[in-house]
């Protein structure tokens, strides 16, 4: 019961702090409520038995991806937009419309999706390291060493498009 | 499970449209970068659930492989987003409307 | 033996390729001997197989592959040479032989001279085809082909727009004739269910149709006949063809093409005596083709065109002859009138290259001591069309006139017409020889006659020998002969005479030597009558053209049937497609195209402000999508 209510806790704060992160006007403090947002969703993760993935989040996620973001804020100097925005364009009204029609459809097919679902019996532990291993390096080998040279392609991409001239 | 399947899912939908919202709104290229993890993460809270209320470990070796994903993708985003800087000292895709015309 | 029968009609193809893919490369010399060397070959295995089949004595065939098949409908690409197509085969390729070797005398120095060649290959291989199938449809292939190359031929100096449209004329006139065959090919696929020879001309399953059909089928078949072979009343374009180069004439419009109709008639043998109405209009129309024609030849002064309406007439003999069941008589014709009238056409030919280029017989004459040889040679082909004794052209008439006069399809007066008609082919003819080679020289100081190259004259020769002694494979049982060419014709068409009950002997007048007496008669009247007009007493013409002017412009306009044809057929037609060009083309159909350009030109002015070029919107587009595949989903 201690742990519903603290999902309930830690999914208010995410919320909020992502809504932060797309409303402020400032980059750097976006960056830093989206760093936020990412450790909350690591206590999500914890708190749905998925502890090597809570772990991952705040490394990859909180630790490299956000320090890289930070890291070209700073180096770009692009702290604030220079011009605000119009709060209420007819173009805005359109997408909050779509948001929110997106969002009643994904509940609507979410609980109707889920009603046909069934919980299979008992509980296995899955989310440790051991199980996610023995999944990646047996059944998900090739999935995962694709992996791998996406990220070699990705650190070649990178070095070329970081050169002088381009 | 800590709490139904549903509200997980309605958590990451939620989740879901507020990165959509930043794509849709903001005009700073790295707030809209910012967004689309925020997407992405959504998705990831999502296939954690599924994976959890399932007992199936398919779901968190998504969430892995999108996380690999994510990382080379803004790696290579951001290294754009440098790049286009380099050559336009701005950052506002208002102003990249190369595709008009 | 069989697996060389598709060699014939192969080589000939291999020299169109040849000659059209190599062009200009190939020098002209190169070019006329490629061509004939390939008809030679065809010549040559045609002789081989002919030996095969008399030892033989059952077709031979060979299947290459099957053409189409469609349902329980199979129709099979494969060469039948039986005694009728041998017959056919050999006069191609052997008549088409020299005409080659002769083309390459007398188209020297033509820029176009692989063209031509290639043309002349490409026909040769049509005709082949055309006679050497085993099926309508194949036959109809050649049918075609024959047509376009004729086309082809006709306008080969197509610089000319009068050659061109001559060329134009030929083809579409053919095209009615074309439209008849195709009608016929409908009827007989829904009525037989196939295609085959062997299936079609069946006693048994001719038997099983109503007569109506049969004499519709056999209606529709002779329109085609009447189209290839220059009947009345499609006979309209042969004159206008003499356009062409004239060895072409000599092959095409004289020795193989327009004969067509008259071996798909003697093929069909069997199918067309089935029906009495239609044996009858054949023979009609044979008889009267044969007159008119020889009525308009008397005044003609082109000596080319002498030559194309006295075709015209010896075909419309032949089609008397398979009209009254006489099929071996009528494929006996065409094989003596393919050796006479090719060298009839080649002698003018030469003639025309001697006088470089004069076709008015009204300017030649006394032309004998110049060309000795063109003499000679004209003088046995004029001999043996007119009939005199003894000559190719004698043994093949006389049987075609005794048999109009003895079958239960001819009569007397069918007789009387084509008796007539003989008297006058012997005047007409000695009248294009008297006038060309004797009298006075009538041609001007520019030009010098002179006797033709080796090349040409060769041919001539051959072909003079040919018209002479080319009879005595057909000498009628009357005058002690065998008649071999009607025996050997048997194997092919024997089914057909069976199944017309010839009443012979019984009731007769006259015997046929005695009929033989009388057409010996006819043609030395009309080889007097020539020689009395135009060597005599040249005076004599004027006078009774004078005063017979009325039936004199009649037969010098040919009957005034261009005109018409031009009248009632081709300027409705033009003017009714001038309307609808000007009105209907020009306001509706372009405004519908030019208007539908237009509106799309103002509704992509209007969409192009969609393309804002802002990716927040497209995004937005985007996620619209995502909304509605997800609603689809959930409604699903």
């Amino acid at each position: 019961m201690t742990l519903s209510l603290l999902f309930y806790i830690v999914s208010t704060l995410t919320i909020g702090s992502a809504l932060l992160v797309v409303l402020n006007r400032n980059a750097v403090y976006s960056a830093v409520l989206l760093v936020f947002t990412f450790f909350n969703l690591s206590i999500l993760y914890l708190l749905l038995e998925a502890y090597f993935l809570a772990v991952l989040e705040i490394l990859i996620y909180a630790g490299a991806i956000m320090v890289l973001f930070l890291f070209v804020i700073m180096l770009l100097n692009v702290g604030r937009e220079r011009v605000l925005p119009k709060m209420m364009s007819f173009q805005r009204a359109v997408s909050l419309f779509l948001l929110v029609i997106f969002f009643i459809g994904v509940s609507l097919f979410t609980i109707q999706g889920v009603q046909d679902l069934h919980q299979p019996a008992g509980s296995v532990s899955i989310g440790n390291v051991t199980a996610i291993g023995e999944a990646l390096f047996s059944k998900y080998l090739f999935p995962f060493e694709i992996a791998s040279i996406l990220l070699l392609v990705a650190l070649i991409g990178t070095v070329y498009l970081a050169k002088r001239k381009i | 499970m800590v709490v139904p399947l549903e509200h997980v899912i309605i958590l990451s939908g939620l989740l879901f449209s507020i990165g959509v919202m930043g794509v849709l709104f903001r005009r700073n290229a790295i707030i809209i970068f910012m967004s689309i993890e925020l997407m992405l993460n959504a998705v990831n809270l999502a296939l954690v659930g599924f994976s959890r209320y399932h007992n199936n470990v398919d779901g968190q070796v998504f969430v892995f492989l999108v996380m690999t994903l994510a990382a080379a993708e803004v790696s290579v985003g951001l290294a754009i987003i440098v790049a286009l800087f380099r050559n336009r000292q701005t950052v506002n895709i208002n102003e990249m409307n190369l595709m008009k015309n | 033996m069989n697996s060389m029968i598709w060699l014939i009609p192969f080589f000939p193809l291999l020299g169109f390729l040849i000659n059209g893919i190599g062009g200009k490369r190939l020098s002209e010399r190169m070019s006329g001997i490629v061509a004939s060397v390939v008809v030679g070959l065809s010549f040559v295995i045609g002789i081989s197989l002919f030996g095969e089949f008399l030892k033989i004595g059952t077709p031979l065939e060979q299947t290459l592959f099957t053409w189409i098949e469609v349902g329980n409908f199979t129709v099979s690409f494969s060469y039948v040479l039986d005694s009728l197509s041998l017959v056919m085969v050999l006069v191609v390729t052997g008549v088409g032989l020299l005409i080659h070797i002769y083309s390459i005398g007398y188209m020297k120095g033509d820029p176009g001279i692989q063209r031509y060649f290639s043309y002349l290959n490409l026909f040769t291989f049509m005709m082949l085809t055309l006679v050497m199938s085993d099926n309508f449809l194949a036959m109809f292939l050649g049918w075609e082909g024959v047509g376009l190359c004729s086309y082809l031929l006709i306008g080969f100096w197509f610089e000319d727009p009068v050659k061109a449209a001559a060329g134009k004329k030929a083809f579409i006139v053919n095209r009615i004739g074309d439209f008849g065959f195709m009608l016929a090919m409908f009827l007989i696929v829904s009525k037989f269910g196939t295609l085959q020879f062997a299936n079609v001309l069946d006693e048994t399953s001719i038997a099983n149709l109503t007569p109506e059909i049969v004499t519709a089928i056999t209606l529709l078949l002779f329109l085609g006949a009447v189209g290839k072979s220059a009947q009345i009343p499609l006979h309209i374009w042969l004159p206008d063809a003499m356009a062409g180069p004239t060895p072409v004439s000599a092959l095409i419009h004289a020795a193989t093409m327009v004969t067509a109709g008259v071996y798909l008639i003697a093929r069909c043998g069997i199918l067309f005596a089935a029906s009495e109405i239609t044996m009858s209009v054949i023979a009609v129309i044979g008889i009267l083709t044969a007159f008119f024609a020889a009525t308009i030849a008397l005044t003609e002064t082109d000596i080319k065109k002498v030559l194309a309406y006295s075709t015209i007439s010896q075909l419309g003999y032949m089609f008397a002859a398979v009209g009254v069941g006489a099929f071996a008589a009528g494929i006996f014709h065409l094989v003596t009138h393919a050796f006479f009238k090719g060298l009839l056409f080649l002698a003018a030919g030469s003639v025309i290259h001697g006088m470089s280029g004069e076709q008015n017989m009204l300017k030649m004459g006394g032309l004998k001591q110049k060309m000795p040889t063109t003499y000679w040679t004209m003088l046995a082909g004029v001999a043996a069309i007119s009939g005199l004794p003894l000559l190719s052209g004698f043994f093949s008439k006389d049987e075609i006139l005794w048999n109009v006069y003895s079958s239960q399809f001819g009569g007397n007066v069918l007789f009387g017409i084509g008796l007539f008609t003989a008297a006058m082919t012997a005047f007409y003819m000695f009248r294009l020889f008297f006038m060309t080679f004797h009298g006075d020289r009538r041609w001007s100081g520019e030009v010098s006659p002179h006797e033709s190259p080796k090349i040409m004259t060769i041919p001539l020769i051959m072909l003079a020998v040919l018209s002479v002694v080319g009879g005595f494979i057909g000498i009628p049982e009357s005058l002690g002969g065998h008649n071999f060419f009607h025996q050997f014709l048997q194997k092919s068409t024997q089914d057909a005479t069976g199944y017309i009950t010839h009443h012979y002997s019984s009731g007769l007048l006259l015997s046929e030597n005695i009929l033989m007496i009388l057409s010996i008669t006819a043609a030395i009247g009309g080889l007097l009558l020539a020689y009395r007009f135009y060597v005599q007493r040249p005076d004599i013409p004027g006078k009774i053209s004078k005063s017979l002017s009325i039936a004199y412009k009649l037969v010098s306009g040919k009957y005034f049937i261009d005109e018409l044809y031009g009248f009632f057929f081709v300027r409705p037609l033009r003017n009714g497609s001038e309307l609808f060009w000007k009105k209907f083309d020009i306001s509706v159909i372009d405004g519908i195209a030019n208007g539908s350009g237009k509106v799309m030109l103002v509704l992509g002015n209007k969409l192009r402000r969609i393309q804002t070029g802002v990716i927040q919107n497209y995004a937005a587009v985007i996620f619209l999508g995502v909304i509605s595949i997800i609603f689809y989903l959930y409604l699903k």
